[in-house]
């Protein structure tokens, strides 16, 4: 956990570094928000990395010593087959098309995106257990 | 070494018929998988296919400047093709091949992972990809045709004025899904990377190509989002009056550019590091070396990153309106690690010894061509070179080296992981037929390019009545794309020809990283067992248990004896 935080975390600081250069020499709001907006979207997950990687041990992955045996038990939930995302798709796909040949294709569009959602969530965590 | 696997432990399957094994075969498996390998084979697929359909416009456009007067397409279908080409080549080939493909497949194997973090989420990515592209290529069917702003879609061209018609909407809709979908399937690797290793993976272990596409979908969720900004605003320039781009109404036609470029210039790497990885991977196992330099490696990728975010702007310099010593120095400074990388390529070739398998060449003409398109990128980061270059075929041949050898990169990528995935390995001797046919042909199409660049040529230019003298240089042009051509076509007559002919096993390059522990193509969720991690060549270590763990160069400690772990 460490080296993702640090990974995040450095990219960020570089992001930082180069914003202020920049916005400070060039005075152009765009690249300088843009570049902003990157630093921050870095130190937000390396930060929550870092936090955890101060508060737990170090996981099976993050040992160097450790043997797979460590690793046993339930790895995740995985769902077997679904068809969600295909209707989830589809229901984009129509919705992109409303932007382009008219409004009514939103009906099929909003409606599979819907079904999709309610579908999805409801299938839950059904599937296999790793 | 797999001959005899164990039973599987610690699976609960909880689920109710619902798993792979007795779940729905035919199209509705293609339909409802959440299985990596199949939506990862499906987007390999799709990918050729797009691949193939921009290789014909290509062809279309050579074959149209091989006359200054040509007349086999109008110019108004010229710039419809050009623009698709581009559109079609950069947005739905090489990105999603190279993070929806093949790293959709290898990385979760690679680092010992059953699938996917968000297995349901990775399906939805492959059919906001299908319906995009579709949505995209849709264009040449609607009154007007497709876009043909290029791929770029400068402001105020590509406003409703300028570009007018349904085809510019269906490109940009088109983009919005495939962005989404290139979104999820960022999100999807960092969390598979971060969460999903096997015990003793550290970050410092795993294969390069993981570590390349970590950095990538970083990458694309930094640049990816600034873009589907960017749409959404030209959208409503379009259709709801806004002036975000026009001066008319007070706003900044550059910012667009600023905007695409923001995304434009990361998309660069995030197209080239996945490539980068698979050729790392590729030279190491057929030198029967290490990577040289593993953390050089790793570092100068995120160096690379890192840079990469504050170069848009070179794609700029002739608008008058940019920093140029920023961008010029932090575009030149690119050229350090990428150095790194390629000395660090050669250093692994280096006293190896080296197997001349088609994947392996196909990384040297990578290694070759990639140098050529690299070298000439550094002429064009200097603004005072770049502003006698900027929008001539200089620029031209310059990306399209470095795209032709992302083709090779990919070929060598298909020849090495096509066995992991099928089961089956593809005939050499077409392969090596079709590495020179690919090779040589980037090289007779890309040179003439950069002389016609120096000799003034502007790119997008349909026909050139006035510039006789640029027919030789494009016949020769067009004489490397038609190599080309044939070389695309010997990969199918390859495909056709080996189909299930000859066996791989799960091992047949003696390769180094997880995926050549697992059966050939893996089971469902990947592993019946896996071998203890000690260091970034776990298979190699454990098929090789008289030599001793090497670990970024140095021994550190003798290979474990043979300890066969089940796991879930």
């Amino acid at each position: 956990m460490k080296v993702e935080a640090k990974v995040l975390l450095g990219l960020g600081v570089f992001f930082g570094i180069m914003c202020a250069v920049y916005w400070n020499w060039s005075l152009e709001n765009a690249g300088g928000v843009m570049m902003f907006a990157a630093m921050l979207l870095c130190f937000l997950p390396g930060g929550y990395y870092y936090w955890w990687s101060r508060r737990m041990k170090a996981r099976p992955e993050d040992d160097p010593q450790a043997t797979q045996a460590s690793g046993a038990g339930v790895v995740g939930a995985f769902p077997g087959t679904s068809i969600w995302p295909f209707t989830l798709g589809m229901g984009a796909f129509f919705v992109v098309l409303a932007m382009v040949f008219g409004l009514w294709f939103l009906v099929p569009g909003l409606g599979l995106v819907i079904w999709a959602m309610l579908g999805g969530t409801a299938e839950g965590r059904r599937g296999g257990k790793v | 070494m797999t001959d005899v696997l164990d039973p599987p432990v610690h699976v609960e399957f909880h689920d109710d018929g619902h798993d792979e094994h007795h779940g729905p075969s035919g199209i509705l498996k293609w339909i409802t998988t959440t299985d990596h390998k199949v939506i990862g084979l499906s987007y390999t697929v799709t990918a050729v296919i797009m691949l193939v359909i921009g290789g014909v416009f290509a062809e279309i456009i050579r074959a149209q400047l091989a006359t200054p007067n040509g007349t086999l397409v109008s110019l108004a279908q010229y710039n419809e093709l050009f623009t698709m080409h581009g559109s079609v080549m950069i947005y739905l080939f090489a990105g999603p091949f190279a993070f929806g493909a093949l790293a959709n497949i290898i990385v979760p194997i690679q680092i010992g992972a059953p699938d996917m973090a968000f297995p349901r989420l990775n399906a939805l990515s492959y059919w906001l990809y299908l319906t995009g592209a579709i949505t995209m290529l849709s264009g040449f069917f609607v009154a007007g045709g497709a876009a043909n702003f290029g791929w770029v879609a400068y402001a105020p061209l590509s406003n409703s004025v300028n570009t007018p018609g349904a085809g510019a909407d269906l490109w940009i809709g088109g983009l919005l899904l495939t962005g989404f979908s290139a979104i999820f399937t960022g999100v999807n690797l960092c969390a598979t990377i971060f969460y999903l290793r096997a015990p003793g993976m550290t970050m410092f272990r795993m294969p390069i190509f993981t570590w390349n596409m970590l950095v990538t979908s970083i990458l694309i969720l930094l640049a990816f989002p600034v873009l589907t900004a960017g749409l959404v605003m030209l959208y409503c320039d379009r259709h709801f009056g806004t002036h975000i781009f026009s001066v008319a109404g007070g706003g900044v036609p550059v910012l667009w550019q600023h905007l695409f470029w923001f995304w434009g210039h990361p998309e660069v790497y995030i197209l080239a590091l996945p490539f980068f990885g698979m050729v790392t991977e590729i030279i190491a196992v057929f030198s029967r070396k290490p990577v040289f330099g593993y953390k050089g490696m790793v570092f100068a990728t995120l160096s690379i990153a890192a840079l990469s975010l504050g170069v848009w702007a070179h794609h700029m310099y002739t608008t008058g309106v940019v920093l140029l010593p920023f961008f010029a120095f932090m575009s030149l400074m690119i050229a350090v690690p990428t150095g790194i990388k390629i000395f660090n390529w050669i250093a692994t070739m280096w006293r190896g010894e080296v197997w001349f398998s088609t994947a392996m060449l196909m990384a040297i003409g990578f290694l070759v061509t990639f140098l050529v398109g690299g070298l000439t990128g550094i002429y064009l980061a200097s603004p005072p070179l770049d502003f006698f270059t900027h929008d001539t075929y200089f620029v031209v041949a310059h990306f399209h080296s470095v795209v032709m050898a992302l083709v090779l990169a990919g070929m060598a990528g298909l020849y090495y992981w096509g066995p992991k995935i099928t089961g089956y390995l593809l005939n050499e001797r077409i392969g090596k037929f079709q590495f020179w046919f690919l090779f040589l042909g980037s090289q007779v199409f890309t040179f003439p390019l950069y002389i016609l660049g120096l000799e003034g040529m502007p790119r997008r230019l349909g026909v050139y009545p006035h510039d006789p003298q640029w027919k030789m240089l494009n016949d020769i042009s067009t004489l490397g794309a038609i190599l080309i051509g044939v070389s695309t076509i010997l990969f199918v007559v390859n495909i056709i020809y080996s189909w299930k002919k000859y066996p791989a096993g799960d091992n047949p390059w003696d390769g180094h990283t997880l995926e050549w522990f697992t059966t050939s193509p893996p089971p469902h969720h990947n592993f019946y067992r896996l071998p203890q991690i000690r260091s970034e060549r776990p298979t190699w270590d454990y098929n090789h248990p008289g030599h001793q763990a090497v670990g970024h160069g140095k021994q550190i400690e003798p290979a474990q004896p043979v300890e066969e772990v089940p796991v879930s």
